[in-house]
């Protein structure tokens, strides 16, 4: 809502400078965009003249301008208009200049080759009216001697900008905002002036509000305004208009435009002639159509609130007007209307056919009930002062009484939300200058609202009415309680948290990426998910939910890839999507890693990443998480796009239904698909979602404290198996045999090859033999090693290798 | 006894020459030897008269021991001395680089979530999650947001149907409402998390975080509120003292509503908090309305207190000094090399938020 101090001073009698004003207007709650001179932007428009106009060499339609601008070299200006002609006193725009019209910055510009610096403006280009046929022709007698000077005349008043919120329909007027300015105690809110104007006759055409089912208007005031001459507004008006950034079009229409800023009372006025007969507020007919006044089209659905007349579609009530009934420069009678709309059917409509106006906005957001007929007698007025006419009477068709609503207040209300107390006489003073009608009972107000706070329903409202005027800073800064009512984390978030930092730790960079994705990229990582679409995505490259930690992983490490970077190592920690259902989330950790380990060390061997670096990240992170690996189970199933022989899933036990990881590398055909250059690429999830809670807390680990300090021994075994039996089966076999005495198996090589038949494999390993009762005789040690062979032997078909 | 003590002071005299291991050796064999000098004394000492046999025993053994002690002596010297030149030729240049080794991060939103919570955890908030995808009635309507509400506007939203029910969230809002329907008042709650609105600029980006906080007691009232940001605030950006206004606004949950300015100045092209006479928007708050409440089962008559609405991300910047905030999402390496965080730098009230 724009502004100028001058016009607000119409309504506010006030001694205060801008600043104070402008420092209480955020203080209340009308926040403060911007304050600064409007004319500024206007400085760069110059009277100029043309010295000299030559064809252009290469184009037919535009002119090379010699351009005086007052300075002691004309400029060269590149004009397509067909008056551009020698000695034209017009208007100059220099490079920087934003055009009014569309907001364009200029710039120095070569056009077919020919440089030009700067633009000749046409009256339209700077709203000056709709002219856009050639540039404009200043009359000599007025301008010749001011060749250079500006053109708009600088205009000292400055113009404020205030983000009115939703809740505050009534500020959307300057009245409004004068009105809390007076309550604030900056200044008197000024008597609206009563007019003079002779009302004569009757309104002639008929209106009706039809019954309709959710019939939109509820009230439609009206008056017929006769023998008019529509003419250019007067400069004052203009300015007005120009200066809050519109666009003056005709005083007629520039009246309701100055009568809505000035009051938020919308108005509309039609061409009387054009009127069939009579006015029918109805709703529409799915199929009517109407041309409206931003030139286009609408097709209506039902149940719109329309103005209409015997032929058809005037307009769309509160929204927009009709071509078809529009004012025009020779239009000799007017219908002025004057009416209320409701909210939620303004809402509804405009959001169907995608219509925004000054009108609408208001409307939606609730227009005073009560200002219809101050509404028809400004306008009216200054429409006959400016283009003459008779006023009839005024035409009123309601059909609610719009009452104004009442509220009980318990002053004690107050003091209970805001901690502080205000006195009884000043929360009246208050609310009286807001507009309420107050009378005290007892600790009760009993409150009128005024019918143009629609916000206002219930005592809470009041309570924030009293404080915002009073000050916020009267609210005292009370010391926070310490209080603790739950634990502040609970058990998934602390392992959130711990498992975030965990992966960390083991060197790789955690990133934050959109929760939505490509649904290219998606395709490659969804496996059976359903892909989640976005209705409306802010681009075609994210316009689904992500089924994967992977999609945005893989697209970033192909852009660091190309930035340079060899050896990367990034995870993130956060939702995937299972289905468009609230809560069918999953909180997964995705980590990738690329490039080498220790590449150009000095003293180590650099080696392409595999598999095993990310199963150990990924299980040592769960063992530090508290889970018990012995119990881990490792299957060799991994989603698609994991390399199929070189990837798994990890269990946190060989019962357990879903794995709570995967780990391996990532699938060659991925890297094909997404142009991704790296020597390795591997990776592993953490389903967050499957880890049971450790119920096992630390101080019940802790206290079980047991060690045994008998001899240990050590025993190395070699066996051949299969070439597809797996190490983790042999461990568990030996493991089983007796879990007392074997504390613990390594495995310290694999061999195939020579001496070991093609489908064989040699797996030699480590057994460590203690028990927690005695040292082991030599005997025993005997013992158990035959047993070791024999079951291994037995329960895998290997053989030992001698 | 004149020859025995020749022979002690010929060998003192060579032990003090410069000896290896094998001249030592070769010394101690011809003393000690089998048929060493002092070795034959000692057998001759049979065949010695017995008032004679224990004076020269006695010398002789004084002169073995002092020799004794001077060999050990001199072997010691000289293994010293050879392990000494051995290491010597083993040293290696210690300024080569060491193995190895990765140094992870935390990425700063993280980082700023924990310190959230731990500052909030000391005034005892707990923290609520919720899911990312809500339905209209949680995101809006339950929020006192009906449809006709032109302050939906303020929300650019994406919708995950056409008929706009299922939606990303706004705001960390809906978390408040999923926490009072399940629970039972008190409440005192920070929710953090994402939130999405389809904006896309330098300060706006279409997925953002929030933190939600959430305080419902009998008598919580606007004091407090007050109290429990500028406690925040202060101990956010570790300063003791903080300018902070507090200026009415509109959010339809909450009644009365307020938004928050904070002091700052631009000291060397660095925003500096707390202090200066410019003003920077932080976060949004006020009483919970009571038709939120009403929407919850909480008694609006009982109960009463407030809430607050952080941009996270933003609270980030401004600390850390990170101007753009899409740099956030887009996983640039040097990036987050830069603004991470160690992840043993465990943000803690005992320890403090930051080193």
């Amino acid at each position: 809502m724009k502004f100028t101090i001058g016009w607000l001073k119409k309504h506010l009698e006030t001694q205060k400078k801008d600043n104070e004003l402008i420092e209480k207007l955020t203080n209340i709650g009308l926040e403060v965009e911007s304050f600064e001179n409007l004319s500024s932007s206007l400085d760069s428009f110059k009277v100029a003249k043309i010295v000299n106009a030559e064809q252009h060499p290469n184009a037919d339609r535009l002119r090379i301008c010699d351009v005086d601008i007052g300075l002691d070299n004309t400029v060269k200006v590149v004009c397509g208009a067909p008056n551009a002609k020698k000695d034209l006193l017009t208007i100059y725009a220099g490079p920087g200049s934003i055009i009014p019209k569309n907001n364009m910055k200029l710039s120095v510009s070569k056009i077919r080759g020919v440089t030009s610096y700067g633009m000749l403006c046409s009256e339209s280009e700077l709203n000056l009216s709709n002219e856009s046929e050639g540039i404009t022709e200043l009359p000599t007698g007025k301008y010749s001697d001011k060749i250079g000077k500006n053109f708009f005349k600088s205009n000292t008043e400055k113009v404020v900008d205030l983000s009115i919120t939703p809740n505050r329909p009534d500020c959307l007027g300057v009245r409004g905002i004068a009105r809390d300015l007076a309550a604030a105690g900056v200044g008197k809110l000024k008597k609206i002036p009563l007019n003079n104007i002779k009302n004569n006759g009757s309104q002639k055409i008929k209106v009706s509000i039809t019954k309709d089912k959710n019939q939109g208007c509820t009230i439609f005031g009206s008056c017929l305004i006769e023998g008019v001459i529509n003419k250019e507004s007067p400069k004052w008006l203009k300015e007005k208009i120009i200066s809050l950034g519109q666009k003056p079009i005709s005083a007629i229409v520039d009246i309701t435009n100055y009568v809505m800023l000035d009051l938020n009372r919308p108005l509309h006025a039609y061409d009387a002639d054009k009127i069939d007969k009579e006015i029918i507020v109805r709703n529409s007919k799915k199929g009517e159509t109407f041309e409206a006044l931003d030139n286009k089209e609408y097709k209506l659905g039902d149940d719109m609130c329309v103005i209409s007349d015997k032929s058809g579609v005037l307009g769309l009530g509160g929204i927009i007007g009709g071509t078809r009934s529009g004012t025009e420069i020779n239009t000799k009678n007017i219908l002025l209307e004057s009416a209320y709309f409701i909210p939620r059917s303004i809402r509804k409509t405009s959001k169907l056919l995608n219509i925004d106006t000054d009108a609408k906005f208001r409307f939606e957001r609730g227009i005073d009930t009560h200002s219809i007929e101050l509404g028809l007698s400004k306008a009216a007025e200054l429409i006959s002062e400016i283009c003459g006419g008779k006023i009839s009477n005024f035409d009123i068709q309601q059909t609610d009484k719009h009452e104004k609503n009442k509220i009980k207040f318990n002053v004690s209300l107050f003091e209970k939300i805001t901690g502080f107390k205000v006195n009884d006489n000043e929360i009246i003073k208050i609310l009286t200058d807001l507009g309420f009608e107050v009378s005290k009972e007892k600790f009760e107000l009993n409150l009128k609202i005024p019918t143009w706070r629609p916000d206002i329903t219930q005592p809470i409202d009041i309570v924030e009415e009293i404080v915002r005027i009073k000050g916020y800073e009267n609210i005292e800064t009370l010391q926070p309680e310490r209080t603790k009512i739950k634990d502040t984390l609970n058990a998934q978030q602390k392992l959130f948290h711990f498992l975030q930092r965990s992966v960390a730790s083991k060197g790789y960079f955690e990133t934050v990426t959109w929760s939505f994705t490509d649904s290219k990229i998606n395709k490659l990582f969804k496996e059976t998910l359903k892909e989640i679409k976005i209705v409306n995505p802010i681009s075609s490259e994210l316009d689904v939910l992500r089924n994967s930690i992977f999609t945005n992983l893989t697209f970033y490490i192909k852009k660091n890839l190309d930035r340079g970077f060899k050896d990367i190592s990034l995870f993130e920690i956060g939702p995937i999507f299972k289905s468009s259902k609230p809560g069918e989330q999953l909180t997964v950790i995705g980590a990738i890693k690329s490039g080498k380990i220790s590449r150009l060390n000095w003293n180590e061997k650099e080696r392409i990443v595999d598999v095993f670096d990310v199963k150990k990240d990924v299980i040592q992170t769960l063992v530090e998480a508290g889970y018990d690996k012995q119990s881990f189970f490792v299957r060799d199933k991994s989603p698609s796009y994991y390399h199929p022989g070189k990837s798994g899933s990890i269990y946190l036990d060989k019962d357990e239904k879903e794995p709570v990881a995967y780990f391996g590398e990532i699938h060659p055909n991925i890297l094909k698909k997404l142009d991704i250059k790296t020597e390795g690429l591997v990776g592993f999830e953490i389903y967050m979602d499957y880890l049971r809670e450790n119920k096992i807390k630390l101080k019940d680990l802790k206290t079980n404290f047991e060690y045994s300090d008998y001899q240990k021994s050590e025993r190395d075994f070699a066996f051949v198996v299969d070439k597809n039996f797996k190490a983790q089966d042999l461990i568990e076999i030996i493991s089983s045999i007796d879990k007392n005495l074997i504390r613990s198996i390594k495995i310290f090589d694999i061999y195939e090859g020579e001496n070991i038949p093609q489908d064989k494999k040699s797996i030699a390993l480590n057994v460590t033999i203690q028990s927690s009762e005695k040292t082991l005789e030599e005997s025993d040690l005997e013992k158990i090693n035959k047993l070791i062979i024999s079951t291994v032997e037995t329960k895998s078909g290997a053989k030992i290798r001698s | 006894m004149s020859d025995i003590k020749k022979i002690k002071d010929d060998y003192l005299n060579k032990l003090n020459n410069d000896l290896n291991i094998e001249s030592l050796n070769q010394i101690k064999t011809e003393l000690f030897g089998k048929n060493g000098k002092i070795s034959n004394y000692f057998k001759k000492l049979g065949s010695l008269p017995t008032d004679e046999r224990k004076k020269f025993a006695s010398d002789l053994n004084s002169i073995k021991n002092e020799l004794q002690v001077k060999i050990d002596t001199k072997l010691q010297e000289i293994e010293t001395k050879e392990i000494n030149s051995k290491l010597e030729n083993e040293k290696v240049d210690v300024t080569l680089p060491e193995r190895e080794f990765r140094r992870g991060k935390i990425h700063p939103v993280s980082q700023v979530i924990d310190e959230i919570s731990s500052i909030f955890s000391e005034i005892g908030f707990s923290v609520e999650e919720g899911p990312d995808i809500e339905n209209e009635h949680y995101n809006f309507t339950a929020l006192n947001t009906p449809d006709n509400h032109p302050a939906r506007d303020m929300h650019d939203t994406f919708y995950l149907d056409n008929n706009k029910e299922l939606l990303l969230r706004t705001h960390t809002s809906p978390v408040q409402v999923r926490t009072m329907l399940n629970g039972k008042p008190p409440f005192k709650i920070i929710a953090p998390g994402r939130t999405y609105r389809s904006d896309s600029d330098q300060t706006h980006s279409p997925m953002f975080h929030q933190v939600e906080g959430l305080h419902i007691d009998k008598d919580i009232n606007m004091g407090h509120l007050k109290g429990c940001l500028n406690y925040f605030i202060k101990s956010f950006f570790e300063v003791d003292k903080i300018k902070m206004r507090f200026r009415p606004s509109h959010f339809p949950f909450t009644e009365p509503s307020a938004e928050v300015d904070i002091g700052y100045e631009i000291k060397d092209g660095k925003i500096v908090i707390g202090e200066g006479n410019k003003w920077l928007e932080i976060l949004g708050c006020g009483m919970v309305h009571p038709n939120v409440l009403k929407n919850v089962k909480v008694n609006p008559d009982k109960y009463q207190g407030y809430a607050f609405g952080i941009g996270i991300d933003r609270l980030g910047m401004l600390k850390y000094g990170i101007n753009d905030l899409r740099a956030f999402f887009e996983t640039d390496y040097r990036w987050l090399n830069h603004f991470g965080f160690d992840p043993l730098d465990v943000p803690s009230n005992y320890r403090g938020l930051s080193r």
